[in-house]
């Protein structure tokens, strides 16, 4: 019975799986060509041939698209150089702040003979992967210092950040990216605008310190209370006892949770799309509005859930493996 | 003294902040207030559950349809993640190599994909893939799936077609099939990781001493290891629904009238982006609140 079982579930995994690569490869036209691909029966992989600068770089200026292409390279090559543990030192702040600049420089230009191009035009896989970067980098101390506040001592700034904490996971992100696009231009005073990108970025930051700091908290939970008691001991100060004993220990604790909230966070950086943002999605979407190309939708989207999937697949196996490598932290406890 | 420091700052920041914003609203000429509520609304919704309405209700019926369809596809969906979810999550105990590969193949590719990549997915397959309503697909007598949404008989009535569409009978429309498949399934995902890790984490020898006195196998499930699994599961779980329900407010993207979709409406409408806004956020915090204590309650009574 069981075999039988078996052998039919088999048969029907292989059979869905073969109608799959049937249409996905088999059945599928690559030529850029709307008639071609209305024709047949397959899978149209021409739209993403023919729109794939679209794609990838968004409104950018065509002739310097290499930009854009050179900044999400180094980009990737400045996360995957910081995945690695033996670089885990101060000097990759400094490698960070070094590949910023030069991202930035070729991103705006203006400089050493590059057009400027301001960042309304910026779009596709860079957009997706600044806000990303950029949202971490200032969301992780925002998000250190909420989780310092949540476990203090003083009433009045623990109460402050957890009801900071609270309100934030408790609403939508799409509310938090509506707030910061109609609502943080209200509170600036006259005169003094925030482009859509930048309040994009300070919605997505705001946001992600909220659940950053549960993750950090969580971190600090598991250290034992010896721990403090020895800094105490020692007279350690609050400042010296948090970020020379507490921290260094909570955060590589923390790690792996840290990176999965990494990848939920690239990943809810799609929503910027709702408030008119060009990213990689969004460029997607876009390129799905060429009348000669409606239809493709399904293509389309599996396209966007591939490079996705690459990113988040990368990141995740990443945090497994810290995950089971974490020596380190089994014997802090 | 840091204390003190803190309150003055959040005080001088906030005073900072309202003051700019009063100015700014008196430069823009927005009224301010929630008289707005009961001012005609003007724009029809396309699908609303529980109520009737049309577009010469005023707004705050419009944001309770919204609410209602913000109910009905989150209640909905939770139903059908966590049956799939809990399905899904007891696949990789079993000792079929392929029902274990299959069901680690959906988490992971459910798990690293954008919802809303994947909402746009489903939308783009249920208007693309389906066939107009003069070649509805049947799979069963009287039930029809065209690309412009679902239909089946009720006790009213049964759908016909008329002119380019069906009438009659009850219909779910494509943006709510669409908000519903891709909630359901990708939250499913979670809450299987969240059922596999539950049911490992009870103890070996609780199984064997289960076995060991003699009880079936459904029975040790039932008595021994769920009781045990549901203390570990409960919490995480609880944050899956409030997230579920938070992720509802992606239909805005798919054109779904839920809450966040009607007050959007609302705020281009009227310009009064901040009641709008606080509108969405105390609803959506109610409801955070009010599933986190049913949970703990339920929850306490479980242990």
């Amino acid at each position: 019975m069981k075999k039988i079982f078996n052998l039919l579930l088999l048969v029907v995994a292989l059979y869905l799986g073969w109608k799959f690569v049937d249409w996905a490869v088999l059945r599928a036209v690559w030529q850029p060509d709307p008639a071609l691909c209305r024709a047949s029966t397959g899978a149209c992989w021409g739209f993403i041939v023919e729109k794939h600068r679209l794609i990838a770089f968004g409104t950018y200026p065509y002739e310097e698209h290499w930009r854009p292409a050179l900044a999400s390279i180094l980009l990737v090559a400045l996360w995957m150089l910081s995945a690695w543990r033996r670089f885990w030192k101060p000097r990759l702040i400094l490698i960070w702040a070094a590949g910023l600049t030069a991202i930035g420089i070729l991103m705006w230009g203006g400089v050493f003979g590059l057009p400027y191009v301001e960042n309304e035009r910026w779009g596709g896989l860079i957009l997706t992967l600044l806000l990303t970067t950029f949202g971490l980098a200032f969301a992780f101390p925002l998000g250190i210092l909420l989780a310092l506040g949540r476990r203090s001592e003083l009433p009045l700034v623990r109460a402050l950040c957890v009801a900071y904490i609270e309100l934030i996971r408790g609403v939508p992100l799409i509310s938090v990216l509506f707030m910061a696009s109609v609502m943080l231009p209200l509170f600036l005073p006259a005169g003094v605008s925030v482009d859509k990108l930048l309040r994009a970025q300070i919605a997505l930051i705001l946001f992600a310190a909220a659940y950053l700091a549960e993750v950090v908290r969580g971190g600090l939970q598991a250290i034992p209370k010896h721990q403090y008691e020895t800094a105490d001991a020692l007279g350690l100060g609050y400042s010296q006892k948090t970020f020379l004993i507490v921290l260094p220990q909570a955060l590589r604790i923390a790690v792996p949770p840290l990176v999965n909230t990494c990848i939920g966070f690239f990943k809810d950086t799609s929503l910027v799309l709702i408030i008119g943002l060009f990213d990689l999605l969004s460029t997607i979407k876009v390129a799905l509005n060429d009348p000669a190309w409606t239809g493709f939708g399904v293509e389309a989207y599996l396209f966007a859930a591939l490079v996705y999937f690459v990113f988040c697949f990368a990141m995740s196996r990443y945090s497994r493996s810290l995950e089971s490598g974490a020596g380190t932290t089994a014997t802090l406890r | 003294m840091v204390q003190g420091l803190a309150a003055a700052l959040f005080i001088a920041a906030a005073a900072y902040l309202v003051f700019n914003t009063l100015a700014n609203l008196e430069a823009r000429r927005i009224a301010s207030g929630f008289a707005f509520l009961w001012r005609e609304a003007g724009f029809e919704i396309g699908e609303s559950a529980f109520l009737a309405y049309g577009a010469a209700d005023s707004y705050a019926k419009a944001l309770a349809v919204g609410l209602a369809n913000t109910f009905k596809v989150a209640l909905l969906g939770i139903v059908f993640a966590t049956v799939l979810g809990t399905a899904i999550g007891l696949l990789p105990l079993s000792r079929n190599p392929i029902l274990r590969g299959l069901g680690a193949t959906y988490i992971e590719f459910i798990r690293n994909v954008p919802l809303l990549v994947q909402l746009f997915f489903w939308y783009a397959l249920s208007t693309e893939a389906l066939p107009p309503p003069r070649e509805a697909l049947s799979p069963l007598s009287g039930v029809f799936l065209t690309n412009r949404g679902i239909f089946f008989p009720t006790f009213s009535g049964a759908p016909e077609l008329q002119g380019f569409n069906f009438s009659g009978g009850g219909s779910l429309s494509p943006e709510f099939v669409t908000l519903l498949v891709g909630l359901s399934l990708y939250t499913a995902a979670f809450i299987a990781e969240i059922v596999r890790a539950g049911v490992m984490a009870v103890p070996r020898e609780q199984w064997l001493a289960a076995r060991a006195l003699g009880l079936e196998e459904r029975h040790v499930l039932r008595h021994v290891v769920a009781p045990l699994a549901l203390r570990v599961i409960i919490p995480p779980l609880t944050s899956q629904y409030l997230n579920l329900t938070k992720n509802s407010s992606l239909a805005v993207a798919i054109g779904y009238p839920d809450l966040v979709s009607i007050a959007n409406t609302t705020i281009n409408q009227t310009g009064q982006a901040i009641e709008g806004i606080a509108i969405i956020m105390a609803v959506y915090l109610t409801i955070s609140l009010a599933i986190s204590a049913l949970m703990n309650w339920s929850n306490a009574r479980l242990r």
